[in-house]
């Protein structure tokens, strides 16, 4: 399964690379308006990973805002409320959000306000209180206030495991052409295919826009520890039994001497 | 120093894990309890996922009981007759546990219920053993020499099939360890522990077993049943963490040897009471956490990728 979709986000990584060589060389003639690009198109998780940063960078030839963001895989999240009940606080009412990216983070030349109106960076999901979340049809029955709250939390939620950026970072602008920022990748983070979307923004409307796929995967000991868990998981049970065991006597056994 | 576990999807700090688990190790040995109680809440106040730490927590107790094990056996502290009756029990208890936690969950509330399990069977036992040892104390104080009984007769001694255990000294039903096995099996697949801590005192209160017999006794029915909790997690969940579970037994096993070392030194009713005061402690910490006002009445989980 992991190694299935390993290959096609690297089928698809590649067509991606074809097309914008074959983009690349049409276009020649003309001056792109905005080329960015990333640090490094993959971020391994390997067996020290804390976390990620990320350069992206690029330049434009037009005057304009930069606006960056960066989400992970979709992911469904249950959001549940506790309540009161005989002196105890117990989950009672749940909503299951289907299509939730599970990283969100974003960066702007100058405060987002500033740059449009919220209808536009609501159209392209820009900004963590813009992302369309909507509760899937299977969820409780609520009122469209309780939605929101609902909505909010996750966001909050989202946000306090570091996961969603509650703050926008900063694109810096260089002699209004190079423009450059930093992406922080928290340990926490979930493998998958992420997207990073540059958008040139001027007088309040989008005039360009430039997709950037990253790879976010387990590799090493790591990634063979969990493949094994889910492919083998009655060898791997057993096998994590005997090093227990082994690991007691083994310990009995020093002690003995001492 | 951080290492990635690849189960848990989480960066630790190794030596946090490490003292964490050398500290659980150090009360396993000490006390007999496998200190799942412990563990689990531990994991997931660190960030682990909550069936990781229930089934890691399970993988690791099962090397800190087998090394407590070694070291009370050596010691003579093992009655191997009493701890398969035990077992017995213990397996049919377990499976009957696994069915019922499937029927709770159905219902939904099933982590409310584990909840209150703890709260419950830790205050009830707690407090039972807390002030039993206090006044075991004091009596020692007050009358010097004045001997107990070696046991009561109630009517638990009227029951059938009796057997001998000879390592305990005791003639009694083999229903009653086969009960107390039961029992704990049920409560350790809804609870997710080894179930030492209700194994102990009710191997010492209701069966009249001596404390140190009964620590290492009580070991040996727990590696069975957190090897068989650890297996069907394995198979089922996929939520064992080798590598959370390698680091957590290398500080445990040291642990349980220190802490076995040590539980010689201290009295029977010291012992008792000490545990009975950690008891009611993690009781308490539980029971305050299901009261008070949470920081946030929102909590998020995710259901599956994609």
């Amino acid at each position: 399964m992991v190694r299935r979709m390993g290959i096609v986000t690297r089928l698809r990584l590649l067509s991606l690379a074809v097309i914008a060589m074959l983009w690349a060389a049409g276009d020649e003639a003309v001056a792109q308006d905005l080329i960015a690009d990333l640090s490094s198109h993959r971020v391994d998780i390997t067996t020290g990973f804390t976390g990620a940063d990320l350069l992206l960078f690029g330049s434009v030839d037009d005057d304009g805002d930069i606006v960056i963001t960066v989400s992970g895989p979709r992911e469904s999240v249950v959001v549940r409320r506790k309540e009161r009940v005989a002196g105890i606080w117990m989950n009672t009412r749940s909503m299951l959000f289907d299509n939730a990216p599970n990283f969100y983070a974003f960066a702007t030349s100058r405060p987002l306000d500033e740059i449009a109106r919220p209808e536009v960076l609501a159209r392209q999901q820009i900004g963590a209180d813009h992302l369309r979340l909507r509760p899937a049809a299977s969820s409780d029955r609520l009122l469209p206030a309780d939605e929101a709250t609902f909505r909010t939390a996750l966001v909050r939620r989202k946000q306090a495991q570091g996961l969603y950026a509650s703050d926008p970072g900063q694109v810096t602008v260089i002699a209004g052409k190079l423009f450059r920022t930093q992406i922080h990748f928290p340990a926490n983070l979930a493998t998958g295919t992420y997207t990073a979307v540059v958008y040139l923004i001027r007088g309040g409307r989008i005039v360009h826009a430039q997709t950037t796929p990253l790879l976010v995967e387990k590799v090493g000991i790591g990634a063979e520890v969990y493949t094994f868990a889910h492919r083998h998981s009655a060898i791997y049970g057993l096998a994590a039994i005997l090093i227990a065991v082994a690991a007691g006597w083994l310990a009995a056994a020093v002690f003995r001497k001492v | 120093m951080y290492i990635y576990l690849p189960i848990a999807e989480m960066s630790v700090n190794v030596l946090t894990i490490l003292l964490m688990g050398g500290a659980i190790g150090f009360l396993s040995g000490l006390f007999g309890v496998g200190g799942g109680f412990l563990m689990t809440p531990l994991l997931i106040f660190i960030g682990v996922p909550a069936p990781v730490a229930v089934s890691t927590g399970a993988n690791q107790i099962v090397a800190s009981s087998i090394s407590g094990v070694i070291a009370h056996w050596r010691r003579g502290n093992l009655d191997f007759t009493m701890g398969l009756v035990l077992l017995a029990g213990g397996i049919v208890g377990s499976s009957f546990g696994v069915l019922l936690f499937k029927f709770l969950e159905s219902l939904g509330q099933i982590d409310l219920v584990i909840k209150l399990c703890y709260v419950v069977f830790l205050g009830v036992i707690g407090s039972l053993m807390l002030l039993e040892s206090i006044r075991t104390i004091l009596q020692v104080r007050q009358s010097g020499a004045r001997r107990r009984k070696l046991h009561q007769h109630t009517w638990m001694h009227g029951l059938p099939l009796k057997i001998r255990f000879r390592k305990s000294k005791l003639y009694i039903s083999a229903l009653l360890p086969l009960g107390i096995g039961c029992f704990v099996g049920i409560l350790s697949a809804i609870m997710g522990v080894g179930g030492g801590f209700i194994m102990v005192p009710a191997m010492i209160y209701m069966l009249g077993m001596r404390t140190s017999m009964v620590v290492g006794t009580s070991l040996l029915q727990i590696i069975f049943v957190t090897a068989n909790v650890t297996f069907l997690q394995a198979i089922s969940t996929q939520t064992v963490d080798v590598v959370l579970a390698i680091l957590l037994l290398i500080g445990a096993v040291v642990g349980a040897q220190f802490g076995s070392q040590f539980a010689v030194k201290l009295k029977g009713e010291q012992l008792r009471g000490l545990l009975a005061l950690l008891v009611v402690s993690v009781c308490l910490k539980l029971a305050f956490d299901l009261v008070v006002t949470p920081d946030d009445i929102f909590s998020i989980v995710v259901a599956h990728n994609g």
